[in-house]
Parts: structure tokens; sequence; C-alpha cells
């Protein structure tokens, strides 16, 4: 497989990051490169192998369905960069 | 005393008890280092009003009585762990300003056993690195320098940790390690790093790079150290729902000196070819010193090792991308300056193209795409089945009875900085070779210096675990740290 200059800008823009235009073949080439390294797990079978999710086979953890923190508001709205009236602000969402 | 500032945690804690020093002393002494220390690059942000108050009220419970062993000695800690009112970064531009309204466990457990922060250190943007050249404050130096005085990498992604603890900057500092970021740079500056199996030390307030390899871990000037330190750092944490319930032991109480009959694996695959031949012979004498002391050598196989970087390298971006999606300009740091007419996308797109480096703009469009409809199982899931694989190698070389695990830290010695900067980001990745198939099957791993290389730099080996057997380990290392007497220092040139 191999990722073109239209399949770089799609990728990019999932990720949420602006690449330009004239820097999109070398995105393609760069994502190449890391793709034929991994082209080497097609080497291994891996038939009947269950994907591994967590490396010890516990069981998540339960709590109850409480509620153990909150009343914050101010101390979560401290970092960032535009908060008003302990709300987040954004530029507009919808036209 | 003079000097204080090189002496390790056990040292200083005997010091302490005995009322030689004070912990005020000792912190003085690492905050006139690392002020002697800019050159270093190693600490970015520094703490020095924090450290001393922290130190005179160690003092307090000193003369009360109540210390416990980390009482008093003072710590760098990575930018990566958030500190209460302390910039914590992760070096990253995208975190610019940051300061949590809250405390990492692992930070809050070193503090609760009166511990001394001296502040944040250097490493790589988002712990995604293995030369410290991707931070956004610019790289740390190694304090070690080869015959030709350019200046080297300390490693990533802790390479600010190991540079600070390599030139006693700091009693001792924290890590995390994801792919080998303890354990590299520990080889590359001459110091003892470990990292823990995974679930041993909570994440929880830990910046997230990959949630299913992270772990942190003490990066110290000797084993006896980091045992002292991983059990003040461990805990059960229920804010971590990965955090093992395990009670944490006595690390310390397991360094016996005595390894006799233990059974050490030498995995045939790691013997990679166009290996150095300095890194194959400091393996052979290793492998001698152990049996020396005791334990039997055996040859053993890990089958999957080679597919190990490449499933890496899909599984470590499939999460970091996850992981990073929280930095979109609305909850903290960084908000791109926007234009006339830029909606809520721009804002995201603007935001993270501007905030992230290159290396970890790389990490998360991989990560998007392997996770991207139509790929999700010829990438993500294969990888996830041979991460099975692998582990399993472990699980069958433990089941036959071997107890540890000998191999090299690093392919090479500390590499100059630069030098790999048009290289392919897959070369870089071959820094982890050694080290990545322990994160992978979650087990711990200690890198301890053990010899120097014809230029006189530093180069260790590794030791890898059972599950949840630090003790165990930890008396392993310290039988090859005392066979290898490793005492060489770097020559003061900062």
């Amino acid at each position: 497989m191999s990722i073109t200059e239209d399949e770089a800008r799609k990728v990019a823009h999932l990720a949420r990051i602006r690449v330009e235009d004239a820097a999109l073949p070398a995105l393609a080439r760069e994502l190449n490169g890391i793709l034929q390294f991994m082209e080497q797990l097609n080497e291994v079978d891996v038939e009947g192998v269950e994907p591994m999710t967590g490396v010890t086979p516990m069981r998540l953890k339960r709590r109850e369905d409480v509620v153990s923190a909150g009343e914050m508001a101010d101390k979560i709205l401290k970092n960032a960069p535009d908060a008003r009236e302990g709300f987040f602000a954004v530029p507009k969402v919808v036209e | 005393m003079s000097d204080l500032n090189k002496l390790t945690i056990a040292g200083a804690r005997d010091a302490l008890a005995k009322g030689d020093v004070t912990s005020v002393e000792l912190t003085d002494a690492c905050l006139t280092a690392i002020e002697g220390a800019g050159a270093l690059n190693a600490f970015v942000h520094k703490t020095p009003e924090i450290a001393r108050e922290m130190a005179r009220a160690a003092d307090d419970r000193i003369k009360s009585g109540n210390a416990v062993a980390m009482t008093g000695i003072p710590l760098g800690i990575k930018d990566l762990f958030c500190t209460k009112g302390v910039e914590s970064q992760a070096a990253s531009r995208i975190l610019t300003g940051f300061r949590p309204e809250y405390e990492s466990t692992v930070t809050q457990n070193l503090w609760d056993a009166g511990a001394v922060m001296l502040g944040k250190l250097n490493m790589d943007e988002f712990a995604m690195g293995s030369s410290n050249e991707s931070s956004a404050y610019g790289n740390a130096v190694n304090p070690w320098k080869g015959k030709d005085g350019a200046d080297l990498t300390p490693g990533g992604s802790s390479g600010g940790s190991a540079a600070a603890v390599g030139a006693d900057l700091c009693l001792a500092a924290t890590g995390t390690d994801t792919g080998g970021s303890i354990r590299q740079p520990a080889a590359f500056t001459g110091t003892v790093g470990l990292k823990p199996t995974y679930g041993r030390v909570s994440r929880w307030g830990v910046i997230a790079f990959a949630s299913s390899l992270d772990q942190a871990g003490p990066m110290t000037k000797s084993v006896r150290d980091a045992a002292i330190m991983l059990g003040a750092m461990a805990s059960v944490d229920e804010k971590d729902s990965t955090s093992a319930e395990i009670p944490v032991p006595d690390f310390e109480a397991a360094l016996t000196g005595d390894i006799r009959g233990k059974k050490i694996g030498i995995p045939r695959e790691y013997r990679m070819d166009g290996m150095p031949d300095e890194i194959d012979a400091l393996w052979r004498q290793g492998a001698e010193m152990l049996r020396d002391a005791g334990a039997e050598i055996v040859d053993i196989s890990l089958p999957h090792t080679k597919y190990a970087l490449p499933a890496y390298y899909v599984i470590a971006p499939a999460e970091a991308s996850s992981n990073l999606a929280r930095y979109d300009g609305v909850r903290y740091g960084l908000r791109a300056k926007l234009g006339q007419g830029d909606g809520i996308t721009d804002m995201y797109e603007k935001t993270r193209a501007e905030g992230f480096g290159p290396e970890v703009q790389r990490r998360i469009m991989i990560g998007t795409y392997v996770l991207s409809a139509g790929f999700y199982d010829a990438y993500y899931n294969r990888a996830r089945r041979v991460r099975a694989l692998i582990k399993r190698d472990f699980d069958q070389a433990y089941a036959a009875g071997v107890d540890a695990i000998l191999t090299p830290a690093t392919p090479s010695s500390a590499f100059a900085l630069g030098s790999m900067a048009d290289a392919d980001p897959v070369e870089m990745y071959l820094n982890d070779v050694f080290t990545v198939t322990v994160n992978l099957a979650g087990l711990p791993g200690i890198s301890v210096p053990v010899g120097q290389d014809a230029q006189g730099l530093p180069l260790g080996l590794q030791l890898i675990g059972r599950p949840f057997e630090e003790g165990d380990l930890l008396n392993q290392a310290l039988v090859l740290e005392r066979a290898a007497g490793f005492v060489a220092k770097p020559e003061r040139w900062w």
C-alpha cells in the first residue's frame, strides 16, 4: 500500500493538522517510508491469535457509580486560552 | 562535606539520618550545580523556592524522627509529570504556559515521602524521540564527550533526566518509558534506569503518549537507589484503572547480592547483524559476570523479536493519535491566532500545526492512518496480534524456568547531536530495538552501566525480569553493577 498526496491530505485533515499543499509530497513520502517498514508485519502468521488489548490479564476495575470529584469549574477553566462566564469559549461552530 | 550533589540516595539518606548533613545543604548543593550547568539544558523549569521550602520541611521531619528513605532527597522531575502550579509542558509548544491544578500520583507519592523538587527536566516532545532533539526547549546535552569533543545526545526521551543524574545536578530523577525512554538515556549517560512492570506505577497525572505502553520509573546513580526510589514511586492507585492491585514490596530488602542458581537467558535473536563488536563483547562479559556469581546462563529464543519495532510503530502512534486529540486549543495551552472568518476546524488545524513539532505530527498522522477505516485490520489489529506473539515468546521463556534475560541496552553508545538530522525517521526508531519488546510485553527492564567503548563513552546492559518481580530483577542488576565496577564519571566541561 502506498499513500498518495490526496490521501496524505485526508490523513492530515482527519488528524486536524493543517498541512500546506506544498508540504504534501514530502509528507506522503515520509509516511510511505514508515508504512513500508511496517509491511514486515505481513510476514508473521497471526492465524488464530487474538489482538492484544492489555499486558495484564485483568478485568477492568469497577467502582460505584457515584460522583467522586466535581465542583471545580474554576480549576478546569484555569488553563483555557479563552474562558468566559464559566465556559470554554471557541469560534463560531454553526452558521 | 563537599560535593553533596554527588551523593547517591542511599548515601544521602544515611548522612541525613546521622545528622552529618541537612536536606537544605543537599538541596543548595544541587541548586548550585544546576545554576552552573546551563550548557546541558537539562533543567528547563527551575523551582528553587519550592525546593528550599520542601527541604526545610524535610529537615523538620527528620528531626522529629518521622523520616523515610526518600525524606530530604532532592530530585529532578521529567516535564511529562503534572506538578501542581509548576509548568508541565511535555516539552511541547502546544502546552505553553500549562500549569496543572493537580499533582501526578507519582510525584505526590514522592513528596509524601519527603522528597524535594528541584525543577522540571528536558525531554523529547511528548516523549516521542530517542535523542531529546524533538524538545520545544531545544535539546539537552550529554555530560559525556567522545574524543572529538562533539556535543552528544543524552538519549531520549528522558534525556534531561539522564543528563541531570549523569552530571550530578540532582541525586536522582523521574523518567518515563514507552519504548526505551528510561533505559536508552540511562545507558548513554552511565546511569541506572528502571522501567517497572506495566501497572506497578500509576500513570495518573503523567501526560499520556501510548497508554498501553507508558510506565514511569526511577533514573539513578546506583541500583540500590533505583530500588529505594521505585518503592516511593509505586502504589496501588484507584485513579489509574490499569494500576495493578499488587502490594508494593520492600525492593531494597531484595538486594541480597545472591543470585546463585538463577537462570539467565541470552536471547539469540538480539544478536543483530552489524552489531558493533564492543556491544557484543560487553554482552558476553556481562553474561560471564553473572555466571561467576553463580547464575546459570542459558541460550533462549524469542522468535518474534524482529517484529517488535514495526508492531510498536503501529501501536504507539495509534494510541498517541487518540491521546493527543485533546490538544485542540480549547482546554489548555496554545491557541493559534485566527483569521477573520476562521471557524472551529481552522482553530483545531492551525493550533495543532503550530503547536506540535514535526515528529509528533508525523506520529499522530501515522496513528490516524492505521486507525482509519479500511486500514484498521491490516495495520492496527495485525500489530496487536504480533504483540500477543511477542508477549508469548517471553511467557514461554519464563515458563521454561528462566528468571531474567540479559541483552544489550542500546545498539551503540551516545551519538552526536545533529548526526541523525538527515536520517530517515525509521533509522532513529532503531535505537529502541533492544528495549521496545519489554514495553510490548509489559515486563520490567533495567539498564545498568557495565563498560565503556573505545572513546570512553558509557555502555549499558539490560536485564529483563518476570512481571512484578522487580525485587529479583534489581538484585540481579546489583550483582552486575558490583561485578562491572563502573565508576567512571564525565569530565566536567560545562
